[in-house]
């Protein structure tokens, strides 16, 4: 059997004296599409910042391609599991500065055939290298926030809730991106979202977190 | 050593405007009046005290007599500035280390390049001004980072999780802080002697030394002045910035204090 993505084992985590999450356990196998629902307040961000170590879960409850989290470099094992947030939170510039902040954090600037190769992973046209982020739409600066974050060439994406600012046209158009993304590159994907409606024809498996737990 | 009669009855002839200013607040129920009267005591009090043990100081000139005052000024002055740091982590360790170091290194060089002597009478009026005004930018700059650090959270975060280290990733935001930090004492040197006489030149004129004495004396206090908010902005950055962080480069917010 395939050594899982991700997988956590009784992840629980309290924050601020309150119990957020709650013997957590999930198995995500590579190149899956799994959506995470729940009610607001019901754990989804936190596990995915444990996911992603932005919050630190305890010792041997989160393991990654099988190896435990905390063992790892905590900086290469954010370019391995990549995050997009709700709000796409870009740093001022423009598009390319973003895009190759990663490689810029390594000293190993982008060239601008790959800025635009990452452009067009995520559906934006070549010409928005040098766009201010200032003059993007919601969904374009969402796509930019997506560019940035593949530009780690991350195995796994955990997404939280970037389509839940956009309107309809736009949601559907990043649910494609993400999908031909995982046909293409194999990627493993985590999303948060509350519009569960819409994520059947591209998402394997539903996982619904609820008072820190998962149910069902 | 007293105060004579007649400097005590102009002392006295001054407080009658802190009164006028106790009545205006009375008048206009600004609510203001019991600080107004108590700040003033207390100012009264505090200078008369430090009158006596400079008096004391300066005719002793004891080196370690002045170290030690010149411990208790910069304990004081990182005690203050960490109040004013709510929110930051060890604010008050990172206020009396950053004081220190910008203070050390301002003084030492001022001493060490022989433009002022290690003596009580001209060392310990010198520090009162550089960690006074290396207490006030730490404020700011301690205030600045916290609300750069509160405000841009999301960028920080998106950062991090990009692969960032938390130097890297509060770089941009720290920048700012530190701006607002020199900024003050930059604007007063632009515009010192036009808008007004600064402190130190204003006492030495009324004091009868001679304007071009005195703005030879108020041209050194400026330039030792920038010189220790550099280093003050600089240190309380560097080590305010790290209290948002923990060692694995996650931001702790809300959970600081």
């Amino acid at each position: 059997m395939e050594t899982p993505r991700l997988q956590t084992h009784n992840l629980s985590l309290v924050r601020n004296g309150r119990p957020v999450l709650h013997d957590v356990n999930i198995t995500i196998q590579p190149a899956e599409i799994v959506c995470l629902i729940g009610p607001s307040g019901g754990g989804k961000s936190s596990l995915l910042r444990c996911l992603n170590r932005l919050t630190e879960p305890p010792p041997n409850t989160v393991f990654i391609n099988g190896k435990e989290m905390t063992t790892m470099d905590v900086i290469a094992l954010r370019q391995q599991v990549g995050m997009v947030f709700q709000s796409p939170a870009l740093f001022s510039g423009n598009v390319a500065d973003n895009v190759g902040y990663g490689a810029m954090l390594r000293k190993r600037p982008l060239s601008p055939a790959a800025i635009i190769d990452l452009l067009k992973m995520a559906d934006l046209p070549a010409d928005y290298a040098h766009r201010p982020i200032t003059e993007l739409s919601g969904g374009e600066a969402q796509r930019v926030g997506l560019a940035r974050a593949l530009a780690n060439k991350p195995q796994t994406l955990l997404l939280d809730e970037p389509t839940s600012a956009l309107d309809p046209d736009s949601r559907l158009h990043i649910r494609q991106t993400i999908s031909k993304l995982r046909r293409e590159l194999g990627l493993t994907i985590l999303w948060v979202t509350h519009h569960i409606d819409e994520m059947h024809e591209i998402i394997d498996r539903v996982i619904v977190l609820e008072n820190g737990q998962v149910n069902g | 050593m007293t105060i004579p009669p007649e400097a005590l009855f102009r002392i006295v002839a001054a407080f009658v405007l802190v009164l006028a200013a106790a009545l205006v607040s009375r008048w206009q129920t600004l609510d203001l009046e019991k600080q107004i009267i108590t700040a003033s005591v207390r100012a009264f009090l505090q200078l008369i005290a430090i009158g006596y043990a400079l008096t004391f100081v300066f005719e002793a000139d004891n080196p370690f007599a002045i170290l030690l005052i010149l411990a208790i000024m910069t304990t004081i002055a990182g005690y203050t500035a960490g109040q004013r740091g709510d929110g930051v982590r060890h604010s008050g360790y990172v206020a009396l280390a950053a004081i220190s170091f910008g203070s050390i290194l301002t003084l030492g060089s001022l001493v060490l390049f022989g433009i002022f002597n290690f003596t009580a009478q001209q060392i310990i009026p010198i520090a009162g001004m550089v960690i006074g005004n290396s207490m006030n930018v730490c404020s700011l700059v301690m205030g600045r980072v916290r609300d750069e650090v509160n405000g841009r959270s999301g960028e920080i975060e998106a950062a991090l999780a990009l692969g960032a280290n938390g130097r890297q990733a509060a770089r941009p935001h720290l920048r700012a802080a530190l701006h607002s930090g020199m900024t003050p004492i930059v604007d007063s040197t632009k515009t010192v002697g036009l808008i007004q006489l600064p402190g130190a030149m204003t006492g030495m004129i009324l004091a009868g030394i001679s304007p071009l004495e005195a703005v030879q004396l108020q041209i050194i206090v400026m330039y030792m002045l920038i010189g220790a908010a550099s280093f003050t902005g600089l240190a309380t950055v560097w080590l305010s910035y790290r209290q948002f962080f923990t060692p694995h480069h996650q931001l702790l917010l809300g959970e600081s204090k």
